[in-house]
């Protein structure tokens, strides 16, 4: 449910949130040499997904992530794990990094260590707590109005 | 050779997961649980024949796990192992044959198949493993599946019980063996199970060692006074009870017993206590096994009182006895099997297992009835069994030891086994004038499956055969241990007339029952009456429930349900602990200098006064609004110190947290309620001050303390090599990944705390404070 709408913050959240959400990846991709990271990037997603919660509500929260909040801390523990494996399987030791040069032609060279893909397993687990927590706590329901 | 063994301890894993996993007919089910316990078994004779290990010599491999602390998995599989190894496949064969044909039909068979599977798992690895943390890790870990195992009929509250009880009690157990190894490893300077044997320390800490090892041991094994739980757990399937109490569980400590036994038999604790727990409890075992009705807790004392044999035996530790105990571990296996399997025919045909309403079946059930007389006969020690062979070893070695005491005992509680095991028999298939003729049970006149009968049949003739021509298994249990033969006709001496005069005396206590149970009843009432004999299952049962109420009171002190006082008292020991630590070293003071730039100045002021006004607010949201902005304010102070990754951390963390409070606030009345706090405004106020100078106090002294180079400044110059500038994150991603790891499954769990949490207090009276 809403909890109060107002136009302007309805009208706003259409450029704020895609904003947020971009600019939380942007965030995560550059984290490992500017500031940034995983953790950052989740949070702010996670507050793109506030401002999406207190215009549409609960519902489009849950219209906007492709799958559930569990699925998503779920994956991202997974990622992190199979990526700390990962360096057991290339013969290092746990957790070792190891990185991949794509050349993406004119638009630059894309860096992807092991350390990127951990880092988006951090992500999807902050994203997913926030996600979490605004659909458990802010479900107003019973809650004094 | 030992890699094949590592990949079937695997395989035993990874088919129990597809055990439940898939919902398989309960033929190919039966099969595929068959699959890793057969090539078990072949791994096991193929190792036999083909290493040195007849010789004395043992299959050996490394497998490092954590050696820092000299935890491995190393494998020693030696001549006694590979019997334990034979006996649990070999025994798990027949067991997992005969549950496809006894779990009901509406009971799909994979849970129980996967549970049975890790459990020989875990006991294969107990007895192959050479250092004593894989050693506890597998003890503990046959305590854990065993309690499944036995609490597997979950619906029943008995069964619950039963597994409860018999967990608590090992598991208890498992700790003292843990400390027990611990301090034993430290005393041989090794955590390897071979090397302590070989070092075999001496000491008063070796004694006290062995003094909680023995705790273990007593506990696994079901010795006097923690026998109680063995017929507890007489609640779970018949299946499971074969298992447990023949082959695997509760030979678990007889195996540490014989392993350790070399070693520190000479100790001044072994011989006196283990020898007389041993006996204590083959005698009580023995006796209340003959005052049974129930065919299955007529096996389960008598598996106590076998127990207690074969604990006194590898007590007295002599080369010979050891030898006759090596033996016995492997008749009883195969008879007590066998004989809980047959009483598993009979209760699936007859609908009931009290001997008292069971007559005739014998005809009926022929098959049954002659594995059943096979097993007892062995149990009885009847030639040409192995039973015989190993009691007649046992006999021989305790008389060329001088070990009359001993054989005296052993001797008579040896009668009573020869009566229950008559009485088994006869409780089973004998034909009872007075009792009406067994029909079947709903089952209908059916005759048993083959899958009923066939594998107790299996384990008996077994016995017989090793009981014929015991050359072979002597072999094998003399490269165990040393210092005796097996024969079937050891010529005429004094143990083979002690045989003779047991089993007449026993066959006397059977004919004589009546006179017998008259006997049993007054002497428990004498018993009860007259002398008040503390029962230790009483015991148990009040220490449970003592624990209990004690936790309940303590936790009603501790947890009494307002958030200031727990506040205060986490804050005040949190404060107080290091507090009087420093007092008490002298409360010497030796700061940082105290400099700050103008910007901090400004900063410090703002989270002063926003602190200030959240004591002061009456509002809630406005409360939680001034809380924000002392966050922001801190960020603020992150970036005036160039720490761009946390300021920017923290202002989103306050802007999510501000959000959620105020969710959170919804549920609450608008202004904090008046009314009497149950602490003092002054002892609040107290708290607080003490909270923020400790922290401050303490910054300032730590930052001054330093005499190492710290570690970060390191990182920063090894950030570019591990493909990063931005330290911060290669800390969180590389260095220091393994944390992260940590934290972001601490933060999953976290959600799905809140998850359950708040759906929890969805209740019809609605949102609660």
């Amino acid at each position: 449910m809403k909890i109060r709408s107002s136009h302007f913050l309805e009208t706003g959240s259409r450029t704020i949130v895609p904003t947020l959400l971009v600019v939380s990846v942007f965030l995560l991709v550059v984290g490992h040499n500017a500031p940034g990271g995983g953790f950052v990037g989740g949070l702010l997603a996670g507050s793109g997904l506030l401002v999406v919660f207190l215009t549409g509500g609960g519902r489009a929260v849950e219209d906007l992530l492709p799958v559930r909040p569990a699925t998503l801390i779920g994956s991202g523990i997974a990622l992190a794990m199979t990526t700390a494996l990962g360096g057991l399987a290339f013969g290092g030791s746990l957790l070792s990094s190891g990185k991949l040069d794509i050349d993406l032609g004119w638009v630059g060279k894309l860096e992807v260590g092991s350390a990127l893909i951990f880092d988006s397993g951090v992500y999807l687990v902050v994203t997913g707590l926030v996600a979490t927590v605004l659909l458990r706590l802010g479900d107003t329901e019973g809650a004094r109005r | 050779m030992t890699s094949w063994f590592v990949f079937i301890i695997v395989g035993h894993g990874l088919v129990a997961i597809a055990l439940a996993l898939m919902g398989l007919k309960r033929r190919v089910a039966v099969l595929l649980a068959a699959a890793p316990l057969g090539a078990m078994f072949l791994w096991a004779i193929t190792a036999t024949v083909t290493g040195n290990v007849l010789d004395g010599g043992a299959l050996v491999a490394y497998l490092e796990w954590l050696p820092a602390l000299g935890v491995s998995l190393s494998l020693r599989i030696d001549a006694l192992s590979l019997i334990f190894l034979s006996l649990i496949a070999g025994v798990g064969l027949a067991i997992v044959a005969f549950s496809g044909g006894y779990m009901k039909k509406a009971d799909p068979p994979g849970r129980f198949l996967a549970l049975l599977l890790l459990f020989a798992a875990a006991m294969s690895g107990l007895v192959a493993v050479d250092n004593v943390f894989g050693l506890f890790v597998f003890w503990e870990l046959t305590t854990v599946t065993s309690f499944l195992l036995i609490g597997y009929d979950d619906r029943k509250g008995s069964a619950r019980a039963a597994a409860f009880q018999a967990m608590l009690t090992t598991g208890l157990g498992g700790l003292a063996l843990l400390a027990g190894l611990v301090l034993l490893s430290h005393a041989a300077g090794t955590t390897s199970v071979a090397g302590i044997i070989a070092a075999s320390p001496t000491g008063g800490v070796v004694t006290a060692a062995l003094g909680l090892v023995l705790v273990g041991v007593f506990t696994k094994s079901a010795q006097f006074p923690f026998h109680f739980w063995l017929p507890g757990a007489m609640a779970a399937p018949t299946p499971v009870s074969a298992y447990l109490h023949s082959a695997t569980m509760v030979k678990a400590g007889i195996f540490l017993l014989i392993r350790l036994a070399p070693g520190f038999a000479g100790d001044p604790i072994w011989v006196p206590l283990v020898v007389s727990v041993g006996l204590v409890t083959m005698v009580i075992g023995a006796w209340r096994a003959l005052r049974q009705t129930d065919l299955k807790l007529l096996l389960a004392h008598g598996t106590v009182s076998q127990l207690g044999l074969m604990t006194a035996l590898a007590g007295i530790g002599s080369p010979a006895v050891l030898h006759a105990a090596v033996a016995m571990v492997v008749a009883h296996a195969l008879f007590k099997s066998a004989l809980f399997l047959t009483m598993g025919t009979v209760d699936s045909a007859a609908g009931t297992r009290d001997l008292r309403l069971l007559s005739g079946l014998g005809r009926r059930l022929p098959v049954a009835a002659i594995a059943g007389g096979l097993a007892a006969a062995s149990m009885a020690g009847i030639a040409p069994l192995f039973g015989f062979v190993a009691k007649e070893a046992a006999f021989a070695a305790l008389i060329e030891d001088d070990r009359w005491t001993a054989m005296g005992v052993i001797a008579v509680a040896s009668i009573a086994t020869v009566g229950y095991a008559l009485r088994f028999w006869w409780g089973a298939f004998g034909a009872k004038p007075l009792v009406l003729e067994s029909t079947s049970g709903e089952e209908g006149s059916t005759r048993p499956t083959a899958g009923l009968v066939i594998p107790p049949l299996v384990l008996a003739a077994i016995g017989l055969v090793f009981g014929a021509a015991p050359g072979g298994v002597d072999r094998l249990v003399s490269a165990a241990a040393p210092g005796g033969k097996l024969v079937l006709w050891p010529g005429w001496n004094l143990a083979l007339a002690l045989s003779g005069l047991v089993l007449a005396a026993g066959l006397l206590v059977h004919v004589q029952r009546e006179f017998v149970s008259r006997f049993q009843r007054s002497a428990a009432r004498w018993a009860h009456e007259r002398v008040g004999m503390p029962s230790t299952e009483r015991g148990y049962e009040s220490a449970v429930s003592g624990l209990n109420r004690f936790a309940d009171r303590v936790t009603g002190i501790v947890q009494n349900g307002s958030l200031p006082i727990y506040l205060a008292i986490i804050l005040s020991v949190t404060v107080g602990v290091p507090a009087g630590a420093w007092a008490i070293s002298g409360g010497g003071w030796q700061g940082s200098p105290w400099a700050f730039s103008a910007a901090e100045a400004v900063l410090a002021v703002f989270v002063a006064v926003a602190a200030i006004a959240v004591t002061r607010s009456q509002s809630r949201l406005a409360a939680v609004l001034l809380l924000g902005a002392v966050g922001y304010a801190v960020a603020g102070l992150f970036v005036v110190y160039g720490a761009p990754d946390l300021a920017l951390t923290l202002l989103l963390v306050e802007t999510i947290t501000v959000a959620i409070f105020a969710f959170v606030l919804m549920r609450l009345p608008r202004r904090f309620e008046v009314r009497k706090w149950r602490i003092r405004g002054w002892v609040r106020g107290t708290v607080a001050l003490g909270v923020g100078v400790f922290v401050a106090a303490g910054t300032l002294i730590a930052a001054a303390q330093r005499t190492a180079r710290p570690v970060s400044e390191q990182y920063a110059d090894l950030a570019p090599g591990a493909g990063g500038t931005n330290v911060v994150n290669v800390i969180l991603t590389d260095f220091r990944a393994l944390d992260t790891l940590g934290e972001i499954t601490v933060v999953g769990i976290a959600a799905l705390g809140v998850a359950a949490l708040v759906a929890g207090l969805r209740s019809p009276t609605g949102g609660r404070t």
